[in-house]
């Protein structure tokens, strides 16, 4: 059972590392100055990372910000 | 390197730490009071020099138990800092409320045994509730 609180804010950070010659947590982690267990966190959605750290992560990538982060509406 | 970070976040592995000192150190204080308070006057038992000891035994398990982070291994990003103020406030606000019963206690004129011992209980309360946030801040998320 997960008590996780999960936020709004979805990812593909998962699919996204696996398209880039398979980029480990740790990997992305160094690139962007922030703990592995922040990126696991951000991937399991029980974190929402700062506008400047969504940002960078989208860059590591070299794509849109849209393409990383999007945002479930509230019913 | 990141490869060889730690399983746990440094500010989990210092909340679980803090936590331990803040709840161990106490209970000793607590029993070693009883034992001093029994069949003796409130107001004729010596409770400066245990409070003293148990200030300094907090203090110097912490070294152990929750050390400062190592320099290139213990990193702390913007998660870690927001968990943390998070956890503050938690602290603060039992802090705060805590601090009604020492409050009362001078109110009631009790002795001063009761009312230091429950100014150090309630900081000590105040660093566990501060940890509790911590260690739920990390493994529940903001």
């Amino acid at each position: 059972m997960s008590v996780a609180r999960k936020t709004k804010v979805t990812n593909n950070i998962r699919a996204l590392r696996f398209a880039n010659g398979e980029m480990t947590q740790a990997q992305l982690a160094d690139r962007i100055d922030v703990t592995r267990q922040t990126v696991i966190a951000i991937e399991q959605g029980r974190y929402s990372p700062s506008l400047e750290m969504a940002f960078q992560i989208a860059r590591v990538f070299g794509v849109a910000l849209e393409e990383v982060f999007g945002y479930d509406e509230p019913d | 390197m990141t490869n060889e970070e730690p399983l746990l976040p440094y500010g989990e592995r210092y909340a679980w730490g803090y936590m331990t000192t803040a709840i161990a150190v106490p209970v000793v204080y607590v029993i070693v009071m009883l034992g001093r308070l029994r069949g003796v006057p409130a107001d004729q038992v010596d409770f400066q020099v245990p409070l003293f000891i148990a200030v300094g035994a907090s203090i110097v398990l912490n070294m152990f138990l929750a050390p400062p982070p190592r320099k290139g291994r213990d990193r702390r990003d913007e998660r870690d800092k927001a968990i943390s103020a998070a956890a503050e406030r938690a602290g603060f606000g039992a802090l705060g409320i805590g601090f009604l019963l020492p409050f009362g206690l001078v109110l009631a004129e009790v002795d001063y045994v009761w009312i230091a011992g429950a100014i150090y209980l309630v900081y000590c309360a105040s660093a566990v509730a501060t940890s509790i946030a911590t260690i739920v801040g990390y493994r529940r998320g903001l």
